[in-house]
């Protein structure tokens, strides 16, 4: 009984931060600080009207999305490989690939922007942001991936090749339907986690800012700050509507898939 | 060559894992191979200069600053893995043992949604709840506690810990959880029929074989909290920044590449050895039981 009342005061301690963020976000007051002074949307309006926001929400889904597309892609051949295959030096090859889930984002950061820009000489852009959140992204497609994909019966694909499809049409036509809520789940949390990305895109990015990078600059300024409230409850009910429908249907992948629900894809 | 590859089970693997390995080969082993060598070279302005030189690793020796603040980065990832872990073993306790194994799912989820969301708006509204007129203040001011304030709550070490510790509890609560999911009921009947009391049961049957989540879980929030920068330059204040700070600024304001470089490859392998250290003392608690 006593674990079950920590349990929901740790709850509590990790959604405080969180409940507070649309309450000053409709708060009638510059200063971020309690007692509230009257209800608006006036902060909201204001997202309405700025360009320069516009454009670093264009970038970030931009980014978002090219991200969640190849490391889903990235993860769907790992986890099958992991899956379905045996292969020399297994292990040390999966570790290796999960290895980004540790690295300090900063180490990350730094070693990407050496080698772009000192080494190749290249310009910082967009597809530099991509290339490492699709790094960062890729473990956790995996993670994701792999309940789909695991427990998943080859037979079903040797059927089907026994009665004459080939080998990428067995694993398009069985396989794929069976492990789809898995793909789109994979690409849900790659969108997410992509979205919200700021140490590695403070690095990284070239003239076009992506959004968090631009709620960075607002921060400065406290005037702005009920702006980067209003614009942060936008982006935490996306992220909860996007997560829960990955939720929803990594659990629907993993019936489908005949795996008992351990719940937590980590 | 093609031909010979996909007949074979190891060799079908093997193609199917290159594309992922070869990404993480490029984008990861290769920036980490060149970021040391490039910690070996100078910058002047904008011109590198490629002669070897350990002039950066002298400098990070010479100066007491870099020292001091891999000294207080070290720390301050140590407390937080500490006080994260340490909240998070009752959680991951009580989803284990006490949530019914339908709810189990639900409870982790509302675990790991705030993790989700953007993790500079949630450090940033940690300074909102401990600031000089935060909710915290305020609410204690009103309630007629304090008389003045509290300021040793923000824009110090204490802030960037209670921020820190919040962001990476549920990196905590997950290996954890899965370890504790993986032990055998039976056995603590077994200890409880022997003899053995609840807590002494928790003490030698529990514990122990939760022991590869716990060690997990200090690694996975160890590491990575030396790498950030965002809660110590928003909550620290000027005594609070960390080595991170650092190699931001001498990458991004200050131009100095190479220096940079130089203390991430200091602060990554300190990171590294302490880890090593870490799973060499448990490392009776991680020989396969399964």
């Amino acid at each position: 009984m006593s674990l079950r009342i920590y349990a929901i005061a740790y709850l509590v301690f990790l959604y405080a931060p969180i409940v507070l963020l649309p309450i000053f976000a409709f708060n009638d007051a510059t200063i971020i600080a309690f007692p509230l002074s009257g209800f608006t949307t006036d902060w909201f309006g204001e997202l309405m009207t700025n360009r320069s926001l516009h454009t670093a929400v264009k970038n970030s889904l931009f980014i978002a999305v090219m991200t969640a597309v190849l490391s889903t892609l990235l993860g769907i051949c790992a986890a099958r490989a992991g899956a379905m295959y045996h292969f020399p030096v297994k292990a040390g090859i999966m570790g290796f690939i999960m290895l980004p889930l540790v690295l300090p984002e900063i180490i990350v950061a730094v070693s990407l922007l050496v080698v772009v820009v000192q080494i190749f000489d290249m310009g910082l852009s967009n597809w530099t942001i991509i290339a490492a959140h699709v790094l960062i992204c890729t473990p956790f497609c995996i993670a994701i991936l792999n309940g789909a994909f695991q427990n998943l019966d080859p037979s079903l694909e040797e059927a089907a090749m026994d009665l004459g499809e080939s080998r990428f049409s067995a694993f398009r036509l069985v396989t794929l339907p069976l492990v789809m809520p898995g793909i789109i789940s994979s690409m849900l949390i790659a969108f997410t986690i992509s979205l919200d990305e700021f140490i590695i895109a403070f690095f990284l990015s070239g003239t076009s800012q992506t959004m968090p990078v631009y709620i960075w600059g607002l921060m400065r300024f406290p005037a702005s700050l009920p702006v980067v409230m209003a614009l942060g409850t936008i982006m935490v009910a996306l992220s909860i509507i996007l997560l829960t429908i990955a939720e929803l249907l990594r659990r629907r992948g993993m019936a489908r898939a005949g795996v008992k629900d351990k719940g937590g894809f980590l | 060559m093609f031909n010979k590859l996909t007949s074979s089970e190891g060799g079908r693997g093997l193609l199917l894992i290159s594309p992922p390995f070869f990404y993480a080969l490029l984008l990861m082993a290769f920036p980490l191979g060149a970021i040391i060598l490039f910690s070996f070279w100078t910058q002047d302005f904008m011109d590198v200069d490629t002669t070897f030189t350990l002039n950066n690793y002298r400098q990070i020796i010479e100066q007491p600053i870099y020292g001091a603040l891999l000294q207080r980065s070290l720390f301050v990832s140590a407390v937080v893995t500490m006080v994260t872990v340490l909240l998070a073993f009752p959680i991951a306790y009580f989803v284990s043992f006490h949530v019914r194994p339908d709810r189990k799912s639900l409870w982790l989820f509302l675990i790991t949604i705030p993790f989700w969301t953007s993790y500079l708006i949630r450090v940033f509204l940690w300074k909102v709840i401990l600031g000089y007129n935060g909710v915290i203040n305020t609410g204690l001011l009103n309630i007629g506690l304090i008389d003045e304030p509290l300021t040793f709550i923000l824009y110090n070490i204490n802030a960037v810990i209670i921020t820190l510790a919040h962001a990476f509890a549920p990196f905590a609560i997950l290996p954890i959880f899965v370890a504790l999911e993986k032990i055998d009921r039976s056995l603590l009947e077994a200890s409880r029929d022997l003899g053995e009391n609840k807590v002494m049961t928790f003490f030698r049957v529990t514990l122990p074989l939760a022991m590869p989540g716990v060690v997990a879980a200090v690694l996975i929030v160890f590491i990575p909290t030396i790498g950030d920068y965002v809660t110590p330059e928003l909550m620290g204040g000027a005594g609070g920044k960390l080595i991170a700070n650092m190699i931001q600024t001498q990458f991004l304001a200050l131009n100095n590449a190479p220096l940079g470089a130089a203390l991430a490859v200091v602060a990554m392998l300190s990171v590294t050895a302490i880890s090593l250290v870490f799973i060499l003392l448990n490392r009776r608690w991680l020989r396969g039981r399964s």
